[in-house]
């Protein structure tokens, strides 16, 4: 099994994607993470350049994407509601609809902000999207409120009321991950 | 054959199967500022009614072939937003016991979605047999029933500026049924 994790933040030390590396430690030792980098990469989105083949970014994106069983996805909130980029990069990802990565796929949403709300409005968001293609969107969120004093100086985690909030998330995803390997469907439904 | 009595008093004896191609099962659901249609084109069903009029009719659709007029919405009815149909590929409807009375149909069944079931009322009309070209016999109905979407799962919706929500969670279902005498 493998999980692909999206952190909705570029900075090199985003606590979005340090919470995303916490979840991995979380993860059982069958299973294999991987953390996406490469979203700075994607173009801006735009129907004349969504062409066979996709540039070069968007490939990696939509491959990688490809080869998950669940990704877990960690965002910060920009302005009440998602980074562009990361909107940026589902856009991308999402075409076409039918086809698309993330259709029916176990996805899960955390999200971290230095604020008192830890980005609940864009978890909402981004579970909108998601659902919006086609995902599977597990339930639970973990809104990581300030977020500067959750994480040491080497950025690990170190609440434990998060972990356990992030723990339950994991799960989440990984029974829907096993759910969707028991109930395979009888016939391809991106018809 | 006494065709008038027959719509006056029961179903016809008889395994009845579905027409698939002339019978149509269709959805309506209010939407903004009308009501919102769409259709399942892959249907089956059957009614069967033995010699002690004791009938049993039902019914299922394929969630995969639901057809509305735009393509990217018909694939995400098909989503986890809406029927899921990969875990639940099917609608199923199931009903024993109907009243026909001057060939008006009243009968309690069961409708699953998404893998919710839950009791529902279906009312409607039967038309009484008739032979087809064919030399086919063949019987009519029109039902309809009423259900909640948030009961099965299927809760999807979007909120406007008012604070109203787009979509209604009333939804009408409308089955236009053709049968042939099976046996």
């Amino acid at each position: 099994m493998k999980i692909v994790g999206v952190s909705g933040s570029l900075r090199r030390d985003s606590y979005n994607t340090r919470l995303l590396e916490a979840a991995a430690e979380l993860l059982p030792e069958d299973v294999e993470f991987e953390l996406l980098d490469g979203l700075k990469a994607v173009p801006p989105y735009d129907e004349d350049d969504d062409l066979e083949p996709a540039p070069e970014a968007v490939a990696r994106l939509r491959e990688a994407l490809a080869g998950a069983d669940a990704v877990l996805f960690a965002t910060p909130e920009y302005n009440s509601s998602i980074p562009g980029v990361l909107k940026n990069a589902i856009d991308w990802a999402s075409r076409p609809l039918m086809t698309n990565p993330l259709r029916f796929k176990p996805v899960g949403v955390a999200g971290a902000s230095s604020g008192a709300f830890g980005a609940v409005w864009a978890q909402e968001e981004l579970r909108k999207v998601l659902g919006a293609l086609g995902a599977r969107v597990v339930e639970g969120t973990v809104p990581v409120g300030h977020a500067p004093t959750r994480f040491d100086e080497n950025g690990r985690l170190i609440d434990e009321d998060v972990r356990e909030q992030l723990s339950a998330l994991v799960k989440a995803l990984l029974a829907a991950v096993e759910e969707r390997r028991e109930t395979s469907p009888p016939e391809p439904v991106a018809a | 054959m006494n065709t008038e009595e027959m719509t006056m008093t029961s179903v016809p004896v008889g395994t009845w199967a579905l027409d698939p191609v002339h019978s149509n099962v269709s959805f309506e659901v209010s939407y903004l500022v009308g009501t919102f249609r769409g259709q399942f084109r892959d249907i089956d069903g059957r009614l069967v009614v033995d010699s002690n009029g004791r009938a049993i009719l039902e019914g299922s659709a394929r969630v995969a072939s639901v057809d509305v007029k735009d393509e990217q919405l018909a694939g995400h009815l098909q989503t986890p937003d809406f029927f899921d149909a990969e875990r639940f590929p099917e609608i199923q409807f199931r009903a024993e016991g109907i009243d026909v009375n001057s060939g008006q149909i009243r009968a309690q069944g069961e409708i699953t979605i998404k893998g919710t079931t839950k009791p529902v009322e279906i009312t409607g009309t039967l038309t009484p047999p008739a032979p087809d070209a064919f030399g086919n016999e063949r019987i009519g109905a029109v039902l309809t029933a009423t259900i909640d979407r948030q009961d099965f799962g299927v809760s999807w919706n979007a909120p406007l500026p008012t604070g109203d929500m787009a979509l209604a969670d009333e939804v009408t279902i409308n089955a236009e049924l053709f049968f042939t005498k099976a046996d």
